[in-house]
């Protein structure tokens, strides 16, 4: 049993399936933190990752948090702002990561990728801890990036609020079910 | 990259208390010595260099539990790798970081602890310079240490017992160029400290990468 996508520029992916069958591996494969057992990952562009991992400082504010980041990609402390605007947080920017309610985090670690200019976009469970109104805004942000030739993969268990150009869901192993 | 893994590791130190606990930690050992053994001073200048080695060693562990695993669960160190850097040079920043932040307070803080054991000014020459060049190995070992640890339980206990027997051999080429052997037991210690500083970058990084499967 095999496993096969191909993305072009401006296209989206979802990768679904029940908990634990692997979704996050599988982000993790493509974003080069794990190696395939078999089979090969190619890419052309920078990629950037959102998980459940914000990794950003706790002791510092979310801008200063988020510069780092931007410095490392080469990106202006203006986009940091303009990120956080995109998803709504944009007066939390003085607020030190480690107050940051779950969702708001999340959101935080989106701007990250957002702000990282990135071509590819890993999205693990980019919907867990966001409200319908951080859904919309995530959803719109999504179509600016494909509109500008970005790919974004997602692997979810909930409904994300945009089209999807292939749909992959994983199963179970039938010698594993049975 | 480097740059700026480095000044954020810096800044993170500092504000966590990373340049006052070495110093304050060889300083209360040196004021307490004394006490322990009396105020002989020929007893304290024949042994306070020595005394001064076990310090500096035991105040590299001090930080150990903070060098790698706060980076790991957080997420900080699979971004980097996510943005194509390498292990080994995420972990060489580190090793600069955790140097400056541990190993210049260290030596300002083995002069006046020098002062309270009545060391005279040929020792405290010979045991600063042993010490700059032997806490770079200190370091880079902490780190190697760290790396290697990083994720497991109990792995500030675990990272103790790794750490001081592998840090014996500066130990004793530090210490040993206090009494004969002089300039060749540095020559040892400034060996073992390049070393160690290869190897952590490179056995460090194969950690983290075995870490993340």
């Amino acid at each position: 049993m095999g496993l096969d996508l191909d993305l072009a520029a401006g296209q989206s992916a979802l990768i679904a399936g029940p908990n634990g069958i692997g979704k996050s591996s599988l982000l993790r494969i493509v974003a080069g933190l794990l190696a395939p057992f078999a089979g090969s990952v190619t890419a052309t562009g920078a990629i950037a990752l959102t998980d459940e991992l914000a990794a950003l400082d706790r002791e510092k504010t979310l801008r200063a948090a988020l510069g780092f980041w931007a410095r490392l990609d080469g990106a202006t402390p203006d986009s940091i702002d303009a990120a956080l605007g995109d998803l709504g947080i944009a007066h939390l920017a003085d607020i030190p990561v480690r107050i940051l309610s779950t969702g708001q985090r999340k959101r935080a670690a989106l701007a990250r990728t957002i702000i990282s200019g990135a071509d590819i976009w890993l999205l693990d469970e980019p919907a867990n801890g966001l409200d319908a109104a951080s859904v919309d805004a995530l959803a719109h942000v999504v179509a600016r990036h494909r509109a500008a030739g970005g790919i974004v993969l997602a692997a979810s268990h909930m409904v994300l609020g945009w089209s999807h150009d292939a749909e992959l869901t994983l199963t179970a192993p039938e010698e594993e079910t049975a | 990259m480097i740059g700026a893994l480095i000044g954020r590791d810096l800044m993170r130190a500092l504000k966590g208390g990373g340049l006052w606990l070495p110093l304050a930690f060889l300083l209360l050992i040196a004021a307490l010595f004394p006490f322990a053994v009396g105020p002989d001073a020929s007893v304290l200048a024949r042994t306070g260099g020595g005394l001064l080695w076990i310090a500096a060693l035991l105040a590299s562990l001090l930080p150990i539990d903070r060098l790698i695993e706060p980076d790991r669960e957080a997420g900080v160190i699979d971004q980097l790798v996510v943005r194509g850097h390498g292990e080994g040079a995420i972990l060489l920043a580190k090793l600069i970081a955790h140097w400056l932040s541990f190993g210049p307070p260290l030596l300002v803080a083995a002069l006046p602890a020098a002062a309270l054991l009545k060391l005279d000014a040929h020792t405290i020459a010979i045991v600063e310079a042993g010490l700059a060049l032997g806490t770079p190995g200190l370091a880079a070992l902490a780190l190697l240490v760290a790396a290697l640890t990083a994720g497991l339980k109990g792995s500030g206990a675990l990272a103790g017992l790794l750490v001081l027997p592998l840090a014996i051999p500066i130990l004793i080429f530090g210490a040993g160029s206090l009494s004969v052997a002089g300039v060749g037991a540095l020559k040892l210690v400034a060996a073992s400290s390049l070393v160690l500083i290869v190897l952590c970058p490179l056995a460090g990084g194969a950690a983290l990468r075995a870490g993340r499967d």
